[in-house]
């Protein structure tokens, strides 16, 4: 593929995501103390680990919400945030980042809809005005990916007038409306009352069939059996361990992996 | 009643009608009925002094209310608060992106703007304008009292103390604005443009309107102190009647009862707004 500026970097084929000595501090706080992860096309990774282990600042450096201190990420064979200039790393203006990140969608542990906006209007948003799609093509795609998501008739509502579960379908709906060749979820069903968890795992199981990149920070240990191929832990800023979900839930290498383990399950 | 019965009741009731059941009596409020009587009566008292005293003289005020003098400045006041208003917040809402921005200069300045023009009462602001022609006698060859006459300076000094406060509204709106929003914005790339105009503002506005409703009749009321460097507003066009006419109350009282028209009117408008904004964020009474 190509992206206007986009440097192309040496990657396998089948990567997608491609994360290299990443590290980042806040202050004094040193959250990522060099994480390597490769993402293959069309798997699904999940990333666990106690809070406060690093893996929603990691996730963030993906579309480039957190800049790195240190590292390079590539999304697609190309370089996040950045353009390589012989041996220097210089920082992509904002409209280039901007255009980045239409194609990787991002999905939020509270959903952030626009609270302003009716449903409809959430998703319809970034294709009209990101992409310049024409309005009219934009709703009928918005109209089917309600339908996906199975809230065909919620179009005309407000964020503050569905449930947990339904506003973050919504939330997945407006990151899918852009296309995009990875998603990201932070944490999706965190803030959701328990009986609302099936609903959005159904949606994001549907789209692992589907064989959408995804990567998936989760506490839900019984999503990751299910649906990962990669199951990544993390703590303390470092990937612990990491393999196939057989591997790294049922016969963990790690103490630290079998300690959180214990606790979770 | 058994103590068999009282367990029933209270889980189901025997009857449809609850007929068993003991009724329930409102408290009394002697407190209140006794005190709305108390101001009921003082209020009576009042409009009645005010309509049965003839220093008043209500038919003057009729006389005056919509004669030319008085109407053209209720509008010179109505569009010198307009004015005031669009550009005090367009100066406003620039102070705040500065004073919001990553640049700390912009910040620096932004915070000294508001901390000098807060500081300087209104009234001595506009003297200080009105004189600037004794610091600048010429200003790009033009002589400064040509080309600053006292409506210019009534604008200029109001809009600068304007400003001052709109910025402070306008950077509290935009705080309102749950950080989430912008995120969430940026991670759909929308541009930056598209993000204060489409996701930040809109919601902004919720926390604005309201202060910015209080300030815009401020600032109608506020305008009646350009009446010190003679500029015709309401207030001193009534003056310049009953410094003639000596009818001092009567005329008092036409600009009263204007204000108090327009500021009535300024508050229905500011509920409509308020409305607008409020979409698909109703509180459920």
């Amino acid at each position: 593929m190509s992206v206007p500026n986009g440097t192309k970097v040496p990657g396998g084929t089948g990567v997608m995501v491609d994360i290299r000595s990443v590290h980042k501090s806040f202050g004094p706080l040193h959250v990522l103390k060099g994480i390597d992860l490769t993402v293959r096309t069309g798997e699904v990774t999940v990333v666990l680990g106690p809070s406060g282990s690093g893996k929603s600042t990691l996730l963030r450096t993906v579309n480039h919400l957190e800049k790195v201190d240190r590292g390079v990420i590539s999304v697609d064979g190309v370089l996040i945030g950045y353009r390589r200039t012989g041996d220097r790393l210089r920082e992509l203006p904002e409209r280039e980042v901007l255009k980045q990140r239409t194609r990787i969608g991002f999905v939020f542990q509270n959903f952030h809809l626009f609270p302003h906006l009716t449903v409809l209007e959430n998703i319809t948003e970034a294709p009209v005005s990101a992409l310049g799609r024409p309005r009219r093509e934009a709703v009928e795609a918005a109209r089917r990916l309600l339908e996906r998501v199975g809230l065909a008739d919620k179009e005309t509502a407000y964020p503050r007038h569905l449930s947990g579960g339904q506003q973050q379908r919504v939330a997945i709906a407006r990151a899918l409306a852009l296309e995009p060749r990875l998603l990201l979820f932070d944490e999706p069903t965190s803030a959701l009352d328990p009986e609302l968890v099936g609903e959005v795992l159904d949606v994001i199981k549907d789209l692992a069939r589907r064989g959408t990149t995804m990567i998936v920070v989760t506490h839900e240990i019984g999503f990751a059996r299910e649906v990962a191929d990669t199951v990544v832990f993390m703590d303390d800023g470092r990937i612990v361990e990491q393999g196939p979900p057989g591997d790294v839930l049922d016969r963990p290498r790690h103490e630290r992996t079998r300690a959180f383990l214990s606790k979770v399950l | 009643m058994s103590s068999d019965t009282l367990t029933k009741s209270a889980a189901v009731p025997e009857t449809p009608d609850g007929a068993d059941l003991p009724r329930i009596v409102p408290q009394r409020r002697l407190g209140q009925w006794t005190a709305a009587v108390v101001v009921l009566v003082l209020l009576g008292l009042a409009v009645n002094s005010v309509l049965r005293n003839d220093a008043f003289q209500w038919g003057v005020v009729a006389d005056w209310f919509t004669s030319d003098a008085v109407l053209r400045g209720l509008w010179l006041t109505l569009w010198l608060t307009a004015v005031v208003m669009v550009l005090g917040f367009a100066l406003g809402t620039l102070l705040a992106a500065f004073r919001l921005s990553a640049n700390p200069v912009l910040r620096a300045v932004s915070w000294g703007y508001v901390w000098l023009f807060r500081s300087i009462p209104i009234l001595v602001q506009l003297l200080l304008w009105f004189n600037i022609g004794a610091l600048y006698p010429q200003i790009l060859g033009v002589k400064t009292v040509d080309l600053l006459g006292p409506v210019t300076v009534a604008v200029i000094g109001l809009t600068l103390h304007e400003a001052a406060y709109a910025a402070e509204v306008v950077r509290g709106g935009i705080l309102a604005v749950d950080r989430g929003q912008i995120e969430a914005a940026q991670a759909l790339g929308l541009s930056r443009w598209r993000r204060w105009r489409r996701i930040v503002l809109p919601q902004a506005m919720r926390s604005i309107v309201p202060p910015a409703g209080n300030m815009l009749i401020g600032t109608l009321k506020g305008t009646s102190i350009v009446s010190v460097i003679a500029v015709q507003d309401l207030l001193y066009s009534v003056q310049l009647v009953y410094h003639r006419t000596y009818q001092v109350i009567p005329l008092l009282m036409v600009a009263t009862v204007w204000y108090t028209v327009v500021t009535s009117l300024l508050g229905v408008g500011q509920y409509y707004v308020e409305k607008h904004y409020a979409r698909g964020t109703e509180r459920t009474r």
